[in-house]
């Protein structure tokens, strides 16, 4: 199949859109993406919108109510924290499969306040607080904890990773916090599911990405080369049958069979990619997805961490954009900002956090049920 | 009185009003299993998933200290995962313990409780739970 490139790519700055719906921020952000690509709404022949909480979930009509109604088939995709990234995999396929040759992908969210993953039945009674707690700075306390337990991670060793992704936020103007955040601020913030204190959790913020995708074809006949980027690998799994998965979501084993796909699919290793920008939902999920997405060998995600590896100027920087912990997570934006952040770094144009000379960047997300989408980008020659 | 319900498929509640942890696991391919399915989630066949009552007593594969839930919920309080014995996995409260990290390590012994949810539903329901304890 052929090949197919990020040619525009826009996201918000993440933060609180009081009164926004998804449609208008995505709107916003599909219409930073075309200019980019320098295409309008006419030359867009497809488009895949990603939302996970809106009620009715029309967002890709809602969408082109605010940008231009032109008839192109379109579709909604909700897929939890991965629907970002599926929404632009749906919409390179159609361009892939030879159906189009210019598509948009758009992800957006308002996003629900408060703690996520629990709330009232609707018959019955409540199992949180009774069968364990089903919150999510829980569940993935308990997905840290399961790796501390064969290889000793430390409290400290998980807050390390909220100290490196809040000072990679200070360089990142698209970040919702911009704050260093030390070791002791970190542990000693308020305590939510131990070892996860709320600096150790992702900002709930709303947000929107888009992408304009287009065949090589058309990118040559545009003479878009320079500024294309190649969607080398894109994999996605669900999580096959462990004996715990009834009891505790398994993040590992999905996000492993993608990762793996992803390096077969591009004819690469964990060696050759130069930045990646994972799923930092909480502090305790970063260090296991060092191991997952083989940026390291079995039991090192402490060592990784301890050393530094990971930080800015790092061996193989993670998170530089400040991450979810920092830059925020609305869910069905995260996995195209994720991209935004990759590309940035492969046209040189990250500013201050730019990883110097990056030619490949992997992106990373994982949505609780599971599914976990991997991708990797290369610079264009 | 009334015979309390189950908080969960797979807690048995019988006629005298006894509870016990029932699994089921693949004649195939001996996957374990709690929650219902239509056929065997690990290798597909179906009519193959025979139930069992799960052995009471299993070690803390992991766990996380909970202070901050849901309006209504009571914290803070220890969520567990635990293997039990016989290789099904359950997740629960673990009670009687103190909610700190110095009083929980991992791999410790732990045994199966049947108690009153202390909760009911919107039509005054009882609700039996099972809990955790230290072995």
């Amino acid at each position: 199949m052929r090949d197919v490139y990020i040619v525009g790519i826009d996201m918000l700055r993440f933060g609180r859109f009081p009164g926004k719906t998804p449609g208008e921020l995505g709107a916003e952000v599909a219409l930073g993406a075309m200019d980019e690509a320098g295409v309008s709404i006419r030359d867009i022949q497809a488009l895949y919108c990603g939302n996970q909480f809106d009620p009715v979930g029309m967002i890709a009509q809602d969408v082109q109510k605010q940008i231009g109604q032109t008839g192109i088939p379109s579709a909604n995709i909700k897929n939890a924290c991965a629907t970002g990234a599926t929404t632009l995999r749906e919409a390179m396929f159609l361009i892939k499969a030879g159906a189009a040759d210019i598509t948009l992908a758009v992800g957006c969210e308002v996003m629900p306040r408060g703690l996520l993953g629990g709330g009232e039945p609707a018959a019955g009674i409540s199992t949180e607080g009774l069968l364990g707690s089903g919150s999510m700075p829980c569940v993935f306390a308990e997905a840290g904890h399961a790796y501390a337990r064969d290889y000793g991670t430390s409290f400290a060793q998980f807050a390390q990773v909220s100290v490196k992704n809040h000072w990679h936020s200070t360089m990142n103007p698209k970040a919702m916090y911009q704050k260093e955040t030390p070791l002791e601020e970190v542990m000693q913030a308020e305590m939510i599911a131990y070892p996860n204190t709320k600096l150790m959790c992702s900002v709930n913020v709303d947000g929107a990405a888009a992408a304009v995708l287009m065949s090589e074809e058309e990118v040559r006949r545009r003479g878009l080369m320079g500024q294309a980027v190649k969607i080398r690998a894109s994999a996605l799994a669900s999580d096959p049958y462990t004996p715990r998965n009834l009891a505790m979501w398994d993040i590992n084993t999905a996000t492993r069979m993608a990762a793996d796909k992803a390096y077969e699919q591009a004819g690469l290793g964990p060696d050759d990619i130069d930045l990646v920008e994972l799923h930092d939902c909480f502090a305790t999920a970063e260090l296991l997805h060092y191991e997952n997405l083989r940026l390291c060998g079995v039991g090192e995600a402490g060592r990784m961490i301890d050393t530094g590896e990971t930080r800015l100027g790092g061996r193989i920087p993670v998170n530089v954009s400040g991450g979810l912990l920092s830059k925020g997570h609305p869910i069905a934006a995260t996995g195209i900002a994720n991209m935004y952040e990759v590309v940035a770094h492969l046209r040189g144009t990250a500013g201050a956090r730019q990883v110097e000379g990056a030619r490949l960047g992997m992106t990373h997300v994982v949505g609780l049920g599971t599914v976990a989408a991997v991708h990797i980008l290369e610079k264009s020659l | 009185m009334a015979i309390p319900k189950s908080v969960a498929p797979w807690l048995v509640v019988d006629a005298e009003g006894r509870a016990h942890v029932e699994a089921r696991r693949c004649s195939v391919c001996a996957a374990i299993l709690t929650a219902p399915s239509l056929a065997c989630p690990s290798c597909g066949a179906r009519g193959t998933l025979q139930p069992f009552m799960v052995t009471p007593t299993g070690r803390l594969h992991s766990y996380s200290i909970v202070h901050r839930s849901f309006p209504g919920v009571t914290v803070p309080f220890i969520s567990v995962v635990v293997d039990m014995d016989d290789g099904t996995v359950l997740k629960g409260n673990l009670r009687g313990v103190a909610p700190t990290p110095d009083a929980i390590c991992f791999d410790m012994p732990v045994r199966l409780v049947f108690d009153d949810a202390g909760r009911q539903d919107r039509e005054g329901n009882r609700y039996v739970s099972y809990f955790f304890e230290a072995a």
